[in-house]
């Protein structure tokens, strides 16, 4: 179990971290959301004892970063932001000199990373520096486990992977929650959310929201509407120009609309836009995603 | 429509890429995007075939290619330790604008970006997205015929994301031709047409629309995944 109260982290003028606290149960798969700068990895380094706290406390497992450091280096596995292996040591070298140095072998633990290992071993002779950004992910993923962590702690492993990794990467996490991992992730993508059992999302070092992925969508407040036509660009200006328009944001092939008036119709808006000269318009009711919620938060901070 | 460049890919593909397009360079990592914008930027010459980048051929007129095409990356080249106009005046000067010119497309671009007030602020005190946008900005200082931009929309917050796209919309309604690359599955869908590039082929190439009804997918996230890898989801109902 991952604790957190009340974390503030300050770099000169910059609040990174502004009382942020949360629980993360044990073998829970649990995800931090939000852009970047906004504080994901600030927090991951306090709990993974490499930065201190201003203010606040944290516990995982038990033991607190500031006094129980080496203990939890040792049951965490932390899989950091940027690809951090040694680049001239080989796939199967960079894995040895891991597993060496938490006193355990390869063979050991290799239940655990099997199913990842299985798919890089193939190249273990090749340099980590020449890999992949798809293997060189599988690599630091299985590094963060040959000691057999009780929490797995990984910073944005999917940024700049593409989308077929990235499901593969996700479907590796939820293998590994099965065999009793506590694990905090945290990404960019705003998709990635429904994955998690539950997220926090975090923008300019505050939460704005913590539930369950279903929960966050649930509690959007406005009635969203899917909306297209024939030329989006006029689409959206038409939109944004609409006096009953609160928020207008492109997504995938259709725009997202939002009324203030709580009451607008389904064809108040599609008339309004083909009095307007938009061809071809289609307008119906949306079901919002974690993106639509965190954009609706965004604005309401702001 | 005036013919802007055309590309040969592997297995007898063509293509070409209109004055205005927004053109969705897609691919999975390691499939050969970067191979391919090096040599449309003039960076790296092909082993075969032809290629024209804004009517210049890759082999002969790289110099000329790059007077004509702008060029972001995800680790932008904005100096940290400069002004946002010291950043245009270095950038308009190594495309060889004169002092007035670059005064006047100073003010027109932070004009646009409302961010003329902050025009003497260093670049290492802003927020992403507006580095970003401005880095946008400054690869268009010569007035490009065609921006390359290589993961543009990376980890920014999904507002700033958006607006981003609003620059975009209007620099390709002004004529601008723009070539852009993304992982954001939804970002395929605003594109004109959308390339696929898998081991170093292109594999798909059509409308977003057109490609959603070939491969039967209920989004671009899907016909990509078809697309890369054809295997993925027979190899999950095992």
């Amino acid at each position: 179990m991952i604790e957190i109260n009340n974390i503030s982290k300050s770099y000169k003028q910059v609040q990174a971290l502004k009382n942020v606290s949360f629980n993360v149960n044990d073998n829970e798969l649990f995800g931090v959301i939000g852009p970047d700068g906004a504080g994901k990895t600030t927090l991951f380094r306090i709990l993974t004892t490499l930065l201190l706290s201003d203010s606040g406390t944290t516990r995982l497992n038990g033991y607190d970063p500031n006094k129980d450091y080496k203990k939890i280096r040792e049951i965490i596995g932390y899989m950091p932001g940027r690809f951090s292996l040694y680049q001239d040591l080989s796939v199967e070298e960079n894995l040895n000199f891991f597993a060496t140095v938490f006193n355990t072998t390869i063979d050991e633990n290799y239940d655990l990373i099997a199913d990842i290992y299985k798919q890089i071993e193939p190249f273990k002779k090749r340099l980590a520096g020449r890999l992949s950004g798809g293997m060189k992910q599988k690599l630091a993923l299985s590094c963060a486990l040959i000691h057999k962590p009780e929490i797995l702690i990984l910073d944005e492993p999917t940024t700049g992977v593409d989308a077929v990794s990235r499901m593969e990467f996700w479907q590796m996490l939820k293998r590994l929650q099965e065999k009793n991992i506590t694990i905090l992730v945290s990404t960019p993508y705003m998709d990635e959310a429904s994955l998690c059992d539950r997220v926090a999302l975090i923008q300019n070092g505050e939460i704005m929201d913590i539930n369950t992925p279903e929960g966050i969508t649930k509690s959007f407040p406005d009635t969203l509407f899917a909306v297209n036509g024939k030329n989006k660009f006029k689409l959206m200006q038409d939109l944004r120009s609409f006096e009953q328009a609160n928020s207008v944001f492109p997504f995938g092939e259709y725009v997202h609309f939002t009324s203030t008036n709580r009451d607008l119709k389904l064809d108040d808006l599609k008339n309004y836009l083909t009095n307007n000269g938009n061809e071809q318009v289609e307008v119906k009711i949306e079901n919002p995603n974690i993106e639509d919620c965190f954009m609706n938060l965004m604005e309401n901070e702001q | 429509m005036k013919k802007f460049g055309s590309f040969v890919a592997n297995n007898d593909l063509n293509f070409e890429v209109y004055k205005g397009e927004i053109f969705g360079f897609l691919g999975a990592n390691g499939a050969g995007k970067t191979t391919a914008i090096r040599i449309l930027c003039g960076l790296s010459k092909p082993t075969s075939g032809d290629i024209k980048v804004a009517g210049f051929d890759v082999y002969k007129e790289t110099e000329k290619i790059k007077k004509n095409i702008g060029y972001m990356s995800q680790k932008f080249s904005l100096y940290e330790d400069l002004t946002i106009a010291e950043n245009i005046e270095l950038y308009g000067g190594i495309y060889g604008l004169s002092r007035k010119q670059i005064k006047i497309r100073t003010t027109e671009l932070l004009d646009k970006l409302n961010m003329l007030e902050n025009k003497n602020t260093l670049i290492s005190e802003l927020p992403l997205g507006w580095k970003q946008k401005l880095a946008f900005s400054v690869a268009m200082v010569h007035k490009p015929k065609i921006i390359f931009l290589d993961e543009p929309t990376g980890g920014v917050d999904p507002i700033t994301r958006r607006q981003f796209w609003d620059l975009i919309y209007e620099a390709s309604n002004e004529g601008i031709t723009i070539f852009v690359t993304t992982h954001y599955m939804d970002e395929a869908e605003y594109c004109d047409r959308v390339s696929i590039m898998v081991d170093g082929r292109i594999d798909a190439l059509d409308t977003p629309a057109k490609l959603k009804e070939k491969y039967q997918a209920k989004d671009m996230n899907e016909v990509f995944i078809k697309v890369a890898r054809p295997d993925f989801y027979t190899m999950n109902n095992d």
